[in-house]
This record gives C-alpha cells, structure tokens and sequence, in this order.
C-alpha cells in the first residue's frame, strides 16, 4: 500500500492557474520585442514537383518586405529528428514532395505585407507524378519520393524473438486479420509560433516547443554554432501531443531572416499550415497474426505492418519500431515476429503522436484477439485475464516489466462497468468492449546519440527561506508537469509548496532536460527533483542540528518544519534554519541529476521501446448503435490504470480523460483527408472533427494501488498510455453490439452502416 | 459614424472607439481588420487567443454586449458602440471571477489556451441561466474546442461554480457524468 505524504498524493491547484485563468498567461504568439518584424513561409501547392525557377524581385519590390529568401540563403545541411535520417531541408532546391514543403520565406513589417509578398514570389514547377497510396509506394515503376531510397522504403524492421513458425505449428487455432489506420492530426489549439533574434552572434529562438534542449541541438547543428551559442526557450505552450517536440520552418527559416534583418522575426503557422506541417499519426496497414491453445493461451504473434511515413522521416523511424515493439506488453507470450515497412509517400510527413506508434497496432491486435476469443467461444474478458502480463516478467523483444497490475486493472474495470450483467443480459443494439494499453514512462534512450544524462534540476532557496525555485529543462506543455515536479521538490524538501516557484524550460537558465515526451518527465524530471529536494533537506537538517544542538539523524523535516523524532520540545521553522544557512553557508541549493540504467537487448532496434518503467492500464466501453443510420452512442466508459504512485490525483484523472478524448476522436471522427492530388481537404478544425462538449460521454477513472520500485515515490506515466486502448475498445464494443466488424479507422457510423448492411444482405442471400 | 482617413496608397482607415472592459480606447484601424487583432495587437489584449482565424475553435471568444462571439468573425469598425468583455476584463480588482477559481480548483486548466474563452463562454451562460443543468453547461461551451481536458474538469468547475461550491471533493477517484 502507498503511505500518505504532505504535498505529493494530493490536487494541489495547478501552479500556473491563476495565470491561464486570467488571460495573463503569454504564450510564444503573444510577445512582442521592439523593432520585430513577422514572417511567413511559401510552400509548394504541389505533391511532388520539379522547381524550374524562382523569381523573388516583385516581392522584394513590396514596401514594407524586408527580407525573401529560398534555398540559395540559408544552409543545405539536411536535418530530421530521428538521427539514421536526416532528409529534410529548410527549403526545397531541387524539387518539393508534398503540398506545403517550404520552398521561400519574407519577413515583413506586418502580417498582411507578408501574405501579399508570398503572392509575389514566381515559382515555375514541372509536376511530377506522386507517390499518394502507400499500400503502392514499394510496388516497381512508382516515382521515387527521395531518389537515394530506394522503393520508397523509408525503415525496414525484420524482428523474430523465439520460434513463431513452431508456435503457431503447435497452437490449437491460427487466424489473421488484416486492418488499416487513419492518419490523424495532434491539433493542439495553440499554433505553433517561434521568434527569433540574433545578438553578437549568437540566437535566442523563442518557441512553442515541447523540446527546447532538442531545438537548441538541432538549431546548432544546422547552423555549425556552438549549443552555448543557441538560446532555446519558451513561455507557455499550448498543447503539444508530439507535434511540437522538433524544430520547423519557423525556427529555421526564422532565425535566417532575423540575422538577414538584424531584427527580431516571429514566425508562425496558421490552422491550414499546421496541418501541412503535420508529423501527426501515421497511416498504416496492420496484419496481425496470432496462435493460440484450446484455452485461448496466446503462444505467439506475428504482425506484418505498413506504415505510411509522408514526404520525409521526422521521428518516424522510432514511430516504426514502436508500432512492434509495444505490442508483446499486455499480454504474456514467449514467441513473436515483426516486419514492418515505413515507406515515402508525396504527402506530409507522419511522426510521434501521443501513444506514439502504439494505439493503432493495439486496435489491431485488441479487435483480433477478439476475433480469436469468438472463434473459441471464450469471453473477450476471460481470454485477456487469461493472458495478462505479471510483474517482474519480460518480454520477448527484452523490456523489463517491474510493476505491473495489468490483471487487476482489468478485474477492477469488469467490475466497475457491470461487464458481467451486461453481457448476460444484453440489450439488442448495445455493446460493450474491452481493451488494455501499456507505455514507456520515458524513452530508455535519447532521440540522439549522446552520453548526457536524461534530466537535472536544482533548487534555489531565497535567502529567508520565504519561497524556493525549482529549475528545470523540463517542459510544461499543459499536461501540469511544473505542478506536479514543484509538489515533488517541496515534498523531498520538506517544505510547502505554496511557497514553491518554478524557472523551467529555457536552456540559459535551466538545467538540461530532453522535454516533454514519450511520457518522461513525473518519472524522469522527477528523480532529478527529488534528488535536489533531498539535498536541500540534507544540509538544512545539518543547519538545523547546529541550533538546535541535535544529531542531524534525529531530525526530520516536513510541510516546513523541522523537528526532533526523539522530542516534542525541539522544533525550529524551515525558514528560520534556511536563513541562518545563507547567512553562515551562503545560498542554500541542491541538484539532482537522472541517466537511466543500461536498459534492453542487443538486437537491431532493441533501444525503441526500453523505459525504465511501463504503465498498464484497461478501458471497457459502452455503445449503442442505431442500426437504421450506423449512430454510435457512447453509453459510458470506464477506465482503470496502474501508473504507480499517484502524485496530483485531479492532473492524472485530466490525463486520461485527455487521452480518451482523443482516442475517442481517433476511433470514430478524426482523419486527415486528401485529395487526388494530395492536398489536404479538411485542413480545419470545422471539418477535422474533433469532439466537442456535447459528444463527451460519461466517464469513470480510476487507478490500481500500485508502487513501482525505481520510481521516485514509486510513479510511472499516465500521460500517453491512457490513448492507448482506446481505439481497439471503441472497436470492440461495436462488434459486441452488432456481430460486424470494421476493420478501419475511424470507425465512423457511414462505414458501420455499410457493415450492418452487407450482413442483412448476406444474411437475406443466405435464406433465399 | 467613425472618422474615415484615407492613407497615400488609397487605403481607408478607420477612426474608432472600442469599449472593452469598460475602457474607450480610440484606435485607427483597416476596414478588414478583425476585432481579435485589434484587440491584441493594438491593446495588448492577447488573452484573447488565435486558434483558427475560422471562427471554428472559440479560442479567442470575447463577450459583446454580454452574448459570446468568435471575435476573428467580427471586423472591429463592427464593434464601434458595443460593450466588449475580454478575458482581461473578468477578474474585478484583481479578484477571480467564481468560474475562475472553480476552473482552477477543478484542474480544468491543462495548456490554458482554450481557457479564456471557455470562461467568458461560462460567464455569459451564468449570467443568463445562473443554474444550468449539465447538457445546458455541455451547449454553453460546445463552440469552444479543447484538445487537452475531455471537458470532463471543464463541466464540473462550470456547474459548481453555478453551485457555489468551487472546491471539489477531492479525492484520487473523479468520476463526472456526461451528455446523453
């Protein structure tokens, strides 16, 4: 059972509240500095064209442009986020491959010059035929998207761990079953924005970002500068959800037209151009085939993906990997193949979308496996508990597994949506579906090569122990994360946290952090915190003993006071001892630095997928369809989580609510759609349906006790994991409820019409 | 009427005064700049967000005469005589509106940027129907698209503010009802 601490366990409001609430808080669109000009990029109305010519001198000729540039002005260095392959530049030279690749950038006096000048820029195309269907991209005599790859093969993966030809050889029943996934936009409602300006030589970019440490390397790099020559920070962020953690055209194009200008350039994307920028959930084409026993033991898996990449890698290459190496989580099976293609496509490039790589393969794997349990006449209930992962196991591809509650999380859930009453009794037209999901608490490797640890902190406290600063790379894209470390630093410290503030995310000021993503930071920003915290606690209680003439091993230090275990008489104030501390010691400070253990196996790709610890968690849905119109009405959900030690009960539960509004989205209503000529046709949140109050359904959270050993007070993740089940439960529930499944994402109520449909037919030329 | 000045290239620009929180602030603006950009470029309003310039997201909701609009679908030589409310405008004296404050005992707040036009559509809805049921609550705020929350914590803090009960009971299970 978890012990009950001061600060840590409980919803402290958020520490950025009062701010956000008030309009106070300035995100990177809101700033101003003087003399600054803005900036916008031309990009290619083309999915894959030649550029023959570009003529620059009408919009030069603009008053109020300052600055048009193209590939001739700025480095031809090519850049991308995953290191095996870089393939972008900051503009296209020779040809563009998607509709919205850069291909010039002005800066202007105002907004409205700089979309007058775009206007002026003459670009002569030659159109090339594209590469559109991914399914295709592979096949021979198709255009080549980058000419250096081959086929258009972006990644090829070919993993076996133990036999699976023997397994499914040996197995009792063997079926597969094939399935497609949509791709989807993160759409955070912030755009992104960056501002960039140069002084002496050296740039400061003010960015949307979920990474300044990896903007400020990739920045550098680019550039030739030195990291210490490159300032990256940010103010607030406004949801990232993967699509902010890389430097775009804002910051590269940006910081180019502010030394061109010598004055500072905010940049920024509109709605259309975000969704052109994209990086959002690949599209992918998901075969999945499992062997199982008489009892629905699952004795081996084999998953033969296609993934569809866009026009350039971003960080998909790990998003590949990840879309196998996540899937032997759940459940326990000792054999397990996995071949995937990412292949170039003329159409934006695909990246890390929160789950990253995960939640469609789950909704393959979790719709098959119900497949499997009809087939054997097994409750989909009963074959998941039957298969469930336990702690201290590990999986085939060599991830250990610590804690784990996975069985627990799924009893809990059957209990908590009445799953037995309901399958027993079952209305005509409703359903209900279960799905699980598990997810890194942070990489086991940074995105690039490097021997750096994963975090740091410290811990500044004022000279009359009045208030303390946490300092932290760590970045707070709105999932609470300042909140939640400065809990963790005022409970490591002793101390109260209304008294705590935070400086976070700037590379000037903060300690090295990788930044928000791949669901790291409670766990690994908060052993860094906690480390400081503790270091602060260490030389106050020493500060302590000298006053109050105590061993420093009798004192202990809480919700800030420091007193005798020993004596009730003996008690001094935190502030009182951290005022003596600077006056004798100097300022009072601690740090703390985080480097995960060696994690995972040797193979080929074992790093993708390693974290030092794993989220489970189980969803059930409720539907009910209408089958005159293929409606979905989302009776209810429950979900129910292992994520270790809580640490702010009301942030974690916003998490998963988060995360099951836009599995939600992705299960039924969200996909970015093209035309035939590759461009995008609902590039707007009026026709990119994401859900809006009214489409809420009710929804239940809850969490496992759980403690997870080499967690700082024992947590793990919740951010991420919680998408992860839900596509495959959405998809389930609909089954249950009308014995049809549809094997695409989204699940929309056009394509579950047309499934009920062709089951009257058959059903109506199976009588005749 | 406002003051019409023509500049050297031929364009007009327009002499206005805008009530917004009850301030007259006279600006001199183009006929096809919206109210969102005036407020946050001329008067550093910026809590009034750009989510889509489409009138889609609600991000950069204001009140005008008390009703919530998408200001990037209204001109601000539109606005001339209206009296508009910003997210600036919420807080008297330095003091939390109840809807403030139960959004952010409520943790309602994640990146914040759909949160001033969530509250100022909540304001507006309580000050028409102070005890809405939860669907009406739903409606209220359905214009206002936030990719962070569910609207789970949204819903709640808005209805207890109606209640007037702004801390929540706390406790690591949140349960919260949803529309039907």
């Amino acid at each position: 059972m978890s012990k009950n601490y001061n600060v840590i366990g409980h919803s402290k409001p958020k520490i950025d509240g009062p701010e956000k609430v008030s309009g106070a808080a300035k995100y990177t669109g809101d700033l101003k500095f003087p003399n600054m000009l803005h900036g916008k990029i031309l990009t290619s109305p083309h999915a894959h064209a030649r550029i023959l010519s570009i003529d620059t001198s009408e919009a030069e000729k603009l008053p109020g442009v300052k600055a048009v540039i193209t590939h001739k002005d700025v480095p031809t260095l090519k850049y991308g986020l995953s290191p095996a392959r870089w393939d972008e530049n900051i503009f296209c030279s020779e040809k563009t491959r998607f509709v919205g690749d850069k291909v010039a950038a002005v800066a202007c006096l105002d907004e409205e010059t700089c979309y007058k000048a775009l206007k002026l820029i003459k670009v002569e195309y030659e159109v090339l035929p594209a590469v559109l269907d991914f399914l295709t991209a592979m096949d021979e005599g198709q255009p080549l998207v980058h000419e250096e790859y081959a086929r258009n093969i972006n990644t090829e993966i070919h993993q076996e761990f133990g036999d699976v030809a023997k397994a499914f050889a040996e197995a009792h029943h063997v079926r597969t079953d094939t399935f497609i996934g949509q791709r989807t936009y993160q759409c955070p409602i912030e755009p992104h924005s960056a501002i960039s300006m140069w002084d002496a030589g050296k740039l400061t970019i003010y960015s949307s970002t979920q990474s300044p440490h990896y903007f400020q390397h990739y920045i550098a790099r680019e550039f030739g500068m030195d990291i210490g020559d490159v300032r990256v920070l940010k103010t607030f962020v406004g949801g990232g959800f993967g699509g902010k953690l890389e430097p775009t055209g804002l910051e590269f194009a940006g910081a180019v037209l502010a030394k061109i200008t010598s004055r500072p350039v905010r940049m920024f994307y509109d709605r259309a151009e975000m969704f052109a920028h994209n990086r959002g959930r690949h599209a992918q084409q998901m075969e999945i085939t499992t062997g199982v026993d008489k009892d629905g033991k699952i004795l081996g898996a084999y998953a033969n993906f296609k993934m569809d990449g866009g026009a350039y890698t971003s960080l998909g290459i790990a998003s590949a990997y990840y879309a196998g190496a996540l899937l032997p989580m759940t459940y326990e099976f000792d054999n397990f193949k996995f071949d995937m293609y990412r292949v170039y496509t003329n159409l934006p490039a695909c990246g890390a979308q929160r789950g990253h790589g995960a939640p469609q393969p789950k909704y393959a794997f979790e719709s098959h496996l119900d497949n499997v349990a009809k087939d054997l006449g097994i409750d989909p209930m009963d074959i998941r508990i039957r298969n469930a992962r336990r702690p201290d196991t590990v999986t085939p591809n060599d991830f250990k597994i610590n804690s784990c509650h996975m069985k627990e999380c799924l009893e809990r859930a059957r209990e908590i949506s009445g799953w037995d009453e309901k399958k027993k009794n079952k209305v005509p037209g409703r359903g209900i579906g279960v799905s699980t999901g598990s997810f890194v608490t942070g990489a086991g490797y940074p995105i690039y090569r490097t021997d750096l640890p994963h975090a740091s902190a410290f811990i500044r406290v004022n000279e009359d122990g009045t208030a303390a600063t946490l300092y932290t790379g760590s970045v707070d894209i709105g999932q609470g994360s300042d909140t939640v470390l400065c809990q963790m630093a005022a409970e490591a410290m002793g101390y109260r946290y209304e008294q705590m503030k935070i400086v976070a995310a700037d590379t000037e000021t903060t300690p090295l952090d990788f930044g928000a993503y791949a669901s790291r930071q409670t766990y690994m920003s908060g052993t860094a915190v906690k480390l400081a915290g503790e270091e602060v606690k260490k030389q106050i209680l020493e500060m302590a003993s000298f006053m109050l003439s105590l061993p420093p091993e009798d004192l202990d230090c809480e919700d800030g006071i420091i007193f005798s275990k020993s004596r009730d008489d003996k008690s001094i104030t935190f502030q009182e001892a951290a005022r003596k501390h600077f006056v004798l010691r100097g300022p009072l400070m601690g740090k703390g630095v985080y480097t995960p253990p060696k994690l995972g196996g040797t193979f080929k790709g074992a790093a993708v997928g390693t974290s030092p610890a794993y989220s489970f968690g189980a969803q059930i849905g409720e539907v009910e369809i209408d089958a005159e119109t293929g409606e979905i009405s989302v009776l209810g959900i429950w979900d129910v989580h292992d994520c270790g030690k809580v640490i702010n009960p009301r942030l974690l539960h916003g998490q998963v609510h988060g995360a099951l509004f836009m599995g939600m989205g992705e299960s039924v209503w969200e996909e970015v759609l093209f035309d035939d000529k590759g461009k995008i046709i609902n590039a707007e949140l009026a026709n990119y349906k994401m859900l809006t109050a009214m489409d809420m359904p009710p929804i239940e959270s809850e969490v496992i006790d759980s403690y997870e050993p080499t967690g700082p007070w024992g947590a793990k993740e919740v951010g991420e994991g919680s998408t992860n089940p839900t596509l495959g439960m959405f998809s389930n529930a609909i089954f249950d409820a009308m014995g049809v499944r549809v094997n695409s994402l989204p699940l929309t109520y056009e394509k579950v019409w047309r499934a009920l449909k062709e089951k009257r037919e058959q059903e109506a030329a199976e009588k005749a | 009427m406002s003051n019409v000045i023509t500049d050297k290239d031929g364009v007009k620009r327009y002499l206005i005064t805008l009530n917004v929180n009850g301030d007259e602030h006279t600006i001199l603006v183009k006929g096809n700049t919206t109210l969102t950009n005036a407020l946050r470029d001329q008067l550093d309003l910026t809590g009034t967000k750009r989510g889509c310039e489409l009138g889609d997201c609600g991000s950069c909701t204001v009140l005008f005469d008390g009703r919530p609009i998408n200001s990037c679908m209204k001109l601000a030589v539109e606005a001339e005589g209206h009296e508009i409310i910003t997210i600036e405008g919420v807080a008297a004296n330095g003091e939390l509106d109840a809807i403030q404050q139960s959004m952010i005992n409520h943790a309602a707040v994640q990146c914040g940027y759909c949160t001033p036009g969530m509250v100022l559509s909540a304001k507006a809805l309580l000050t028409r129907n102070p005890h809405p049921t939860e669907p009406e609550v739903r409606e209220a705020i359905a214009g206002n698209l936030c990719r962070c929350t569910g609207y789970v914590h949204i819903v709640e803090a808005v209805l207890a503010a109606s209640r007037g009960v702004l801390a929540p009971d706390d406790g690591a299970h949140a349960t919260a009802g949803g529309a039907k």
